[in-house]
């Protein structure tokens, strides 16, 4: 079969980071490509390199057999090279006509009948359930991200990238992006579809392409590789030579009580109703890929997110946690995941953001004294290591480890009997991160249940007792004990369950 | 380090400015500051400006905790004066004999009016997020039709000695009533922040509202609680502009007050765009417009120039406030400070950028 | 059952309603398109005055559309004329955009008399406009001044909103009488566009802190009067009938009407919004077949000062609430 794109020795590096290292990639008339990786691994890179936002180092690009070299997005779609990204590029105020062909740049004046003309037919051919003229803010999410497909497609495109078009959709709709595809594929557009959802690549690809770390890890056909190898592959570790991580963390053998004990919790943002349990002292984590559900289900627990179903005991005792306030109130701590969207308050001084959770709890009539704020603030400075000019520097102005610190800071000020503490060390240097898996451990002795979660395997196996894999926005499996290995995890992962 | 600090103080640069005015205006007489006694109250340029501002003192304070929790402003504040005021008229002239009691039970009643106003915007702010402006802009327009018809259709008269005394000198107190009540509005205003979170919670909505929730802040409650707290600030200014008065004029009575309100919380140095807030430099704020407002009377700019002189002066002010203004400033003192003693320290906000650039070289690391 | 009783009544009422109409002698059709209300305390005496006069006991059919919309009045006046009313009163928001409304009238046969506010239009295109002359009432309040002998003439002028016909009308007089020599301006402010007490009084207080000599405070209206004699009273200076400064202010509200008569002010100078009774006298004149009055007619004011000031002055001709006798306003 005919290759519309081929791409090999790519480089790309920014500032002290390689990006690309001698990456291949090709892609075939009429099928469906998936490029797969973890987070970092360069498939954004890639992209960008290949729709001209990014220029490449070294490499050759060919084009139809063509070697070409593009400059700008604009010099790209010109080629026939079309992208839609997660977040759709559109104007919601605008009509369903009017995006799909406002923007070209061909006429200045528009024939708004024909315009109406063309849009209806290529709506019509592609089957997308939208009227011309109907508002785009009035479509739905799958519709629109259909109606960005087709704005890209029109333009006699010959390569289309969809970065993530599927995160936001439910199953219906992305069965109805799919046949789309399949439409495309049929008619000998090439896809490069990119996705943190496995199932959905072995439902659709025809190839995928792995990445890691910048670095091409090999090409292979859907049909003879299975899940279980292809998350070993993403996550780097031969299934072969994984070596069993001796763990510092002593299993805690005393189960008494549960701490947090929830059946059937489940929340507005799609995590599917799971039961999920955890004792004093004990570190479990939830581990899975991107989107698998991880930080969904820890927002449930802290109801960061609405709930919408589930039990829930704090200590044995049946509670109603609505809102985070309830949580904090029943001792329980949670540093979300987004530090800059969800954790600081970026304007206010160390200070108040150090004793922002425990004034919260302490109550709106009784403010904490300056002097005794200060005495708290330094104290955690202290012993937490913060970097910072002092207690009333601006929070935003610290380095993303120390402005992690301080909102861990905040959370220890309230004395907490159970955290859930979000990546905790996405972004920060690696001095910092073993500082922070270090005061998990010592928390955990001291008492305090901890639910972790981070995307580095290794982190999580070092610190974690016990991990709960999430798969699809639902529970997978369960792994506990000494032995726990990556090579179990990327099993459930890949939806074998439990490795027999 | 603490002398650095008076540049990076939020109220400096609109003590300055008033500073400035303040010179201007002694250079045009020297008797500037001269105080005498008349009827047994002080009298002179400075209790004429303290007595002028004490509405828009009272107006700016509210409005500086509302810009900070929901971003925004209410441009509904001289309107709802208007109506709170038109209340207190109508219910002292019900009573059958003004007594002491009556104008403080009307003024009470009329602080419920000015609740309920502030809920019924907060509660469109907050609730339905409509944008603030966008909110208010319905009392805007139809406040005063409603304030007319509580009125009873004719502008009524508060001719009695109490509201009399209130809006001008109680006999045997050396200053004027209004100036009295901006003061205690503004130890009242202080002691609500002292024994309350009020500004750390309109803040945090104001600075990270989802940040906010997730420890506890519930951002409905809080910018409700600060619209309500403006509706309270409007019934107090609308009392004072009403006793001043002496009729409730529902066409012109706090007219465009709004627009110059707003202009005190910006000149304050507040970002109009929410978060961290100064009340000091509201208040600054308010009595800077006031004092140039007289200023250039009495400069005697002529009727026809009056504007475009205030314009230009708040154009200048604007630039001055400005962040950019403010960090050339820095800049400038730190060059004289290090040529004076030979020693340059790095002003906390130059470390801060250099932190923040070992951030942004990991965050590309992780997009990649 | 109950429905056909229903129809048999409505079908009845409205037979008596008809006859009656019929019977009774048939009533003037006219269309008033008017400022709302709360405009002011002026337009608040003027529409209801319009109200009073126009009414069906005194033989009118009239209709009253209030509106600060110019295009929305328009819109009424269009159709007043297609309802086919007899006379049309107009009292414009903005004073262009007019002229279709008047060929329409034309067209249609409908008298139009302007009132209190012109159009920018050529007078031969409306009956009659029934107006205030601004510059007489200026020139009346100057000339009272001038015949008060005082040793000399110092006045603040306080002006209404820059541009107004008020104001340019109320400003020519005094600015006429000092280029002629016989007062001096020592300041010279304005209220603003809200026409504003607390202006007023910061322009008063401005000039006691300058130190002027002044002894007149012409204020092109009783609120800014108001705000004017509050910046004396605080500064200890005396004022009204045995004072030193005269207090000039214009509109007759009763509040400042009660000052005058009081002598706690010296005069006010009446700009009427009472305008019905003389068109309704120009309309039932036509009836009876006499000519109709052309082009711009004033109305004629007064001036009260503390002798010729009475409490039937005060009750017919003042505009908006009434102090009581003997209540000073300050």
């Amino acid at each position: 079969m005919q290759n519309v794109l081929e791409m090999s020795g790519i480089c790309k590096s920014f500032p002290g980071v390689r990006a690309l290292h001698n990456v291949s990639f090709s892609l075939r008339k009429g099928e469906v490509h998936a490029l797969m990786g973890e987070n970092g691994a360069g498939k954004s890179t890639l992209i960008k390199v290949i729709t001209g936002v990014y220029e490449k180092d070294t490499g050759q690009i060919l084009v139809e057999g063509k070697a070409l070299h593009f400059r700008s997005p604009q010099e790209a779609q010109n080629f026939g090279i079309g992208a839609v990204y997660q977040e759709i590029m559109l104007c919601p105020n605008l009509t369903v006509a009017e995006n799909l062909f406002i923007g070209r740049g061909q006429h200045a004046l528009v024939n708004w009948k024909r315009m109406k003309e063309q849009a209806a037919h290529l709506l019509h051919s592609l089957d997308i359930p939208a009227r011309p003229t109907q508002q785009l803010s009035s479509c739905s999410l799958a519709v629109q991200q259909m109606i960005a497909i087709a704005r890209a497609i029109d333009m006699n495109c010959r390569i289309l990238i969809l970065d993530e078009p599927t995160s936001s959709l439910d199953e219906e709709e992305v069965q109805k992006l799919f046949r789309l595809m399949r439409e495309l594929k049929a008619r000998g557009v090439g896809i490069i579809f990119v996705t943190h959802f496995l199932d959905q690549v072995y439902e659709i690809s025809d190839r995928i392409t792995v990445l890691r770390n910048g670095e091409f890890i090999g090409e292979y056909e859907a049909a003879s590789l299975p899940q279980f190898e292809l998350v070993s592959k993403m996550m780097g570790k031969a299934l072969d030579d994984v070596s069993q991580i001796k763990k510092e963390q002593p299993l805690s053998n005393q189960r008494g009580i549960p701490v947090y004990e929830a059946v059937g919790l489940s929340s507005t943002a799609g995590i599917k109703p799971f039961n999920f349990t955890i004792h004093k002292g004990e570190v479990n984590g939830f581990i899975g890929l991107l989107g698998s559900g991880r930080s969904e289900a820890a927002r449930a627990i802290y109801a960061a997110d609405k709930v919408i179903s589930g039990e829930v005991k704090v200590n044995g005792k049946k509670v109603k946690i609505r809102e985070p306030l309830h949580a904090m109130k029943l001792g329980i701590g949670y540093l979300p995941e987004d530090r800059k969207s969800d954790g600081i308050i970026a304007d206010l001084s160390v200070r108040e953001n150090i004793i922002l959770a425990l004034q919260v709890l302490k109550g709106f009539f009784k403010p904490f004294s300056r002097k005794q704020a200060e005495l708290f603030a330094e104290e955690y400075i202290k012993s937490l290591n913060i970097k910072t000019a002092s207690t009333s520097t601006p929070v935003k102005s610290l380095s993303g480890g120390n402005q992690q610190k301080v909102i861990i800071a905040r959370w220890l000020l309230t004395h907490p009997e159970y955290l859930i503490l979000d990546e905790p060390t996405r972004g920060i240097d690696v001095g910092t991160k073993v500082e922070i898996q270090k005061l998990v451990l010592k928390l955990a002795r001291e008492g305090v249940s901890i639910t972790f979660i981070s995307s580095e395997i290794e982190e999580m196996l070092r610190t974690c007792s016990r991990l709960i894999v999430m798969k699809d926005r639902e529970i997978a499996g369960e792994l506990s004990g000494e032995d726990v290995t990556e090579r179990d995890i990327m099993y459930v992962i890949a939806g074998g369950g439990t490795q027999p | 380090m603490n002398k650095m600090k008076i540049w990076n103080y939020q109220a400096f640069l609109p003590l300055l400015v008033l500073a400035v005015l303040i010179l201007i205006n002694l250079l045009k007489g020297a008797d500037y500051f001269s105080i005498s006694i008349i009827n047994g109250a002080i009298y002179g340029n400075i209790p004429n400006i303290l007595f002028g501002a004490s509405e828009l003192v009272i107006l700016a304070i509210g409005m500086t905790l509302v810009t900070s929790s929901s971003g925004g402003q209410d441009i509904s504040v001289g309107v709802a004066a208007t109506i709170t005021s038109s209340v207190f008229v109508r219910v002292v002239l019900n009573a059958h004999e003004v007594t002491l009691m009556t104008v403080v039970g009307a003024f009470l009643v009329s602080c419920l009016v000015g609740i309920a106003i502030g809920a019924f915007n907060g509660t469109l702010v907050a609730i339905f997020n409509v944008q603030p402006m966008v909110a208010t802009l319905i009392l805007f327009t139809a406040g005063r039709s409603i304030a007319f018809l509580i009125d009873g259709r004719l502008s009524p008269i508060l001719a009695n000695r109490i509201t009399n005394q209130i809006g001008s000198v109680i006999p045997g107190v050396p200053v004027q009533t209004p100036i009295l009540l901006t003061v205690v509005f503004i130890i009242l205003f202080s002691i609500l922040l002292k024994i309350t979170n009020l500004k750390l919670y309109a803040q945090c909505v104001g600075i990270n509202q989802k940040a906010a929730r997730l420890n506890g802040i519930n951002p409905v409650i809080v910018k409700l609680l600060t619209y309500i707290i403006l509706g309270v600030c409007s019934a107090v200014a609308g009392f004072i502009a009403v006793t001043k008065a002496g009729r409730h004029d529902s066409v012109n009575l706090l007219r465009f007050v709004e627009m110059d309100a707003i202009l005190a919380v910006a000149i304050g140095g507040n970002a109009l765009s929410g978060g961290k807030f100064s009340i000091t430099g509201s208040v600054i704020g308010a009595y800077t417009i006031e004092v140039l407002n007289r200023t250039l009377l009495r400069l005697e700019v002529g009727t026809e120039t009056i504007k475009a002189f205030k314009a230009v002066f708040i154009i200048i002010l604007m630039i001055l406030a400005s962040p950019v203004a403010r960090g050339t400033a820095a800049k400038a003192v730190q060059w004289i400070r290090a040529r004076c003693t030979g020693i340059v320290r790095l002003p906390a906000s130059e470390k801060a950028e250099a932190s923040e650039g070992s951030e942004v070289d990991l965050s590309v690391e992780k997009e990649v | 059952m109950a429905f056909s009783i229903k129809r048999i009544l409505t079908v009845f009422v409205l037979l008596l309603a008809v006859t009656g109409l019929v019977v009774a002698a048939p009533l003037i059709k006219v269309g008033i398109v008017n400022l709302p209300p709360e405009e002011s305390g002026y337009r608040q005496a003027n529409v209801e005055d319009m109200n009073t006069v126009f009414s069906k006991a005194n033989g009118y059919d009239a209709r009253q559309t209030n509106t600060g919309d110019n295009s929305e009045q328009i819109a009424a006046a269009m159709g007043y004329i297609r309802d086919g009313v007899d006379y049309l009163l107009i009292s414009a928001a903005n004073a262009s955009g007019w002229d279709t409304v008047l060929q329409s009238a034309k067209k249609a046969g409908v008298i139009v008399f302007l009132f209190d506010r012109l159009i920018q239009t050529d007078p031969s295109n409306y009956q009659a406009a029934l107006v205030s002359d601004m510059a007489a009432e200026g020139e009346m309040a100057v000339n009272w001044l001038l015949s008060q002998k005082l040793p000399y003439y110092n006045v603040i002028l306080i002006r209404g909103q820059l541009g107004s016909a008020a104001e340019l009308g109320r400003s020519a007089a005094v600015l006429k009488a000092r280029d002629a020599g016989k007062l001096k301006i020592v300041a010279d402010g304005t209220g603003g566009d809200s026409w504003s007490l607390e202006e007023a009084r910061k322009v008063v207080e401005a000039a006691i802190a300058a130190g002027k000599d002044f002894n007149v405070i012409y204020a092109e209206n009783d609120g800014m009067a108001q705000g004017a004699v509050q910046a004396l009273d605080a500064a200890g200076i005396t004022h009204g009938k045995n004072g030193k400064v005269k207090i000039i202010g214009f509109d007759f509200n009763r509040f400042a009407l009660r000052n005058v008569q009081a002598g706690y002010w010296d005069c006010d100078v009446q700009c009427s919004p009472r305008q019905a009774a003389e068109i309704s006298s120009w309309i039932k004149a036509h009836q009876n077949g006499k000519p109709l009055p052309k082009g711009i007619i004033y109305q004629k004011e007064m001036l009260v000062d503390t002798t010729t000031i009475t409490d039937e002055i005060i009750l017919k001709m003042g505009i908006n609430a009434d102090p009581g006798k003997g209540v000073i306003t300050r």
